[in-house]
């Protein structure tokens, strides 16, 4: 009996611990996996003072996983896919942010928004075509872009409708603001690779085409191609992936995310933008008064906790280190505010190093819960001075009908079970 | 989208400077050059002014049957939406609490519906329609929202030649335009 009474008790403790963690849909299926050693594992013959099972026999052969995949038991962090879209040759998928630390986005969990779906592209057979008002229109392979002097740089892509302005707002920290990620990117400066085409008089805009099945276009100011914009080739170290734009995307540090061009082949300089699909009829705000904004490039300062955020449980009273991302498309993130009292009063948080332009910030704010009720939430200040505003301030200046750069605060209710949902909901 | 002159004269002045700076950096002779066939082929962007829209014509008529057999299937047989967007209707409404964004409603140019239409529709089989049919959907379409007749015939001239009821709708970024107090 007293055995039976333990077992019962270590399976309630772990199914505890997947519940906390926050990958209770994945704990099953990564137990069946595990057949025989993870009923070990449950009958506690693993813990001290015993020798656990995964030390008396050999592990995998080398070569087991000639690319390596994370642990069974972290198969449930994966791209947030709503199941319910109407369709998914257009649509987006977000990084489980509650689920990551530091500020890199793994490759496999970065956003992805395609708008025609995700080409397999022969690296051997793309090109890309600089254009327009050049001395010497050219075109390059993918050979070509990478005798180009490199460079390597961090820097957050964020989708425009991150998160949207109306209800019903989502229950976790990634259905929020999963549309942002952040690499390391490795490419080419685009303003070398339009020295080598020479610029002529008049040229104002650069209209970037991508060769998926959107032929997805838009219109990059020539100021910010002359200034810390790139062709990439890599991310975090290996070639892009296939759904962030292999071989070649545009990168435009700070701007909203789809002009950021994936699969990229074409750029044509100009004298005025192309006015394309994707920066009339979409990517375009109403106001109140029945106007549109347009070109509207740069992602506000925003901020986000990501622990402890919606869909997540505090255990117990006692220390919990809150933490969370920061990032602004204008700069540096200067300071983080963190509330824990419903916005009554505000603390600095600390920033890890390295703070860097246009990349997510990691901050992070010690914390004694007393178990109460608590509302928990953070505010960016970057290095313009602007800081992120509320959404209530949001919606003051930019009405109902507003869709895309909402940058709002956002509160996490923290109740006296530790129970985290959305403070807006 | 008017700019004060300072402020032109300054952006103008910031470029030449990029531009000097960049042309004086080096050149690496990497790449080839782009035949004037190449960037034929993939050069199909439309000006708003309606530049670079090819020859070729097509009627609101033989647009109806295009749009059946290629694009009501997501858009609706009126262009009424489902899995694809709305396409008609609409104008007036942007100003209200439920405004609906289609082509007639809220697009500025008629040249980014052929251009767009061109490019990326439909969505099982880009590029695969020919410029008359390009031309006739757009026809269609407009004829739709009420903004050519029934029996219009596109072509370059008068494609360029339509002004979009929103062509005045839109502003340029004013931001940063929400301050935290």
């Amino acid at each position: 009996m007293g055995e039976q009474t333990t077992d019962k008790g270590m399976r309630e403790a772990s199914r505890r611990r997947f519940l906390q963690a926050g990958t209770a849909l994945v704990g099953g299926s990564a137990v069946a996996g595990l057949g025989g050693a993870a009923a070990l594992a449950e009958s506690g013959s693993n813990l001290p003072p015993n020798v656990p099972e995964w030390m008396k026999a050999p592990g995998d052969p080398m070569g087991s996983q000639p690319y390596g995949t994370p642990s069974v038991y972290e198969k449930g962090i994966v791209k947030n896919i709503s199941k319910t879209l109407p369709q998914y040759i257009s649509a987006s998928g977000r990084t489980p942010l509650q689920e990551l630390d530091g500020i890199i986005t793994p490759n496999g969990l970065f956003y992805e928004r395609h708008h025609g779906g995700v080409p397999t592209i022969d690296p051997a057979q793309h090109r890309l075509m600089l254009h327009g008002m050049v001395d010497r229109p050219l075109v390059f392979s993918m050979d070509d872009i990478r005798r180009f002097p490199s460079q390597s740089r961090i820097h957050f892509i964020e989708c425009s409708g991150n998160p949207v302005y109306t209800k019903p707002y989502g229950k976790t920290a990634s259905d929020l603001v999963g549309l942002v990620s952040c690499a390391e990117w490795t490419g080419v400066p685009l303003k070398t690779v339009l020295n080598e085409a020479g610029l002529q008089q008049g040229a104002r805009w650069i209209v970037a085409e991508g060769a998926d099945a959107a032929a997805l276009t838009r219109s990059i100011p020539i100021e910010k191609c002359l200034d810390d914009a790139m062709l990439v080739y890599s991310q975090n170290g290996e070639r892009l992936r296939p759904q962030q734009g292999y071989p070649l995307r545009l990168l435009l540090p700070g701007f909203e995310g789809n002009m950021n061009v994936k699969w990229l082949r074409r750029l044509k300089v100009v004298a005025e933008p192309a006015y394309s699909r994707e920066e009339t009829s979409k990517y375009t705000d109403l106001m109140p008064d029945g106007t549109s904004r347009e070109f509207t490039f740069y992602m506000e300062a925003k901020s986000i906790i990501t622990r402890p955020s919606g869909g997540q449980k505090l255990a117990e009273p006692g220390f919990h280190e809150i933490t969370g991302l920061a990032w602004s498309g204008r700069g540096k993130i200067a300071r983080v505010e963190v509330s824990v009292d419903d916005g009554k009063t505000w603390q600095d948080a600390q920033l890890q190093e390295p703070v860097l332009t246009r990349a997510l910030t990691r901050f992070r704010f010690p914390w004694h819960w007393d178990g109460k009720p608590a509302v928990v939430q953070s505010r960016a200040v970057d290095e313009t001075g602007y800081v992120q505003p509320t959404l209530a301030e949001l919606l003051a200046v930019r009405g109902p009908n507003h869709f895309y750069h909402n940058n709002a605060i956002w509160p996490w209710r923290i109740d006296a079970n530790g129970e985290v949902t959305n403070g807006q909901a | 989208m008017a700019r004060p002159e300072w402020k032109a004269a300054l952006l103008a002045s910031a470029i030449g400077a990029l531009t000097l700076a960049a042309q004086a950096e080096e050149h690496y002779g990497i790449g080839r050059a782009a035949t004037p066939e190449e960037i034929a082929g993939w050069n199909i962007d439309i000006g708003r002014d309606g530049s670079n829209l090819p020859s070729g014509s097509g009627s609101v008529e033989r647009g109806r049957v295009v749009f059946s057999e290629q694009c009501a299937t997501c858009h609706g047989a009126d262009g009424q939406g489902g899995l694809g967007d709305r396409l008609a209707g609409g104008q007036g409404t942007l100003a209200s609490l439920k405004p609906i964004r289609t082509v007639g409603s809220y697009w500025p140019y008629a040249s980014t519906l052929f251009d767009y239409i061109r490019r990326a529709m439909p969505q099982n089989a880009p590029q695969s329609l020919s410029n008359e049919d390009v031309y006739a959907v757009s026809a269609y379409i407009l004829n739709l929202n009420g903004v050519v007749p029934a029996d219009a015939v596109l072509d370059a001239k008068t494609l360029a030649a339509i002004r979009m009821p929103n062509r005045d709708g839109f502003v340029t970024d004013p931001r940063p335009d929400v301050h935290n107090h």
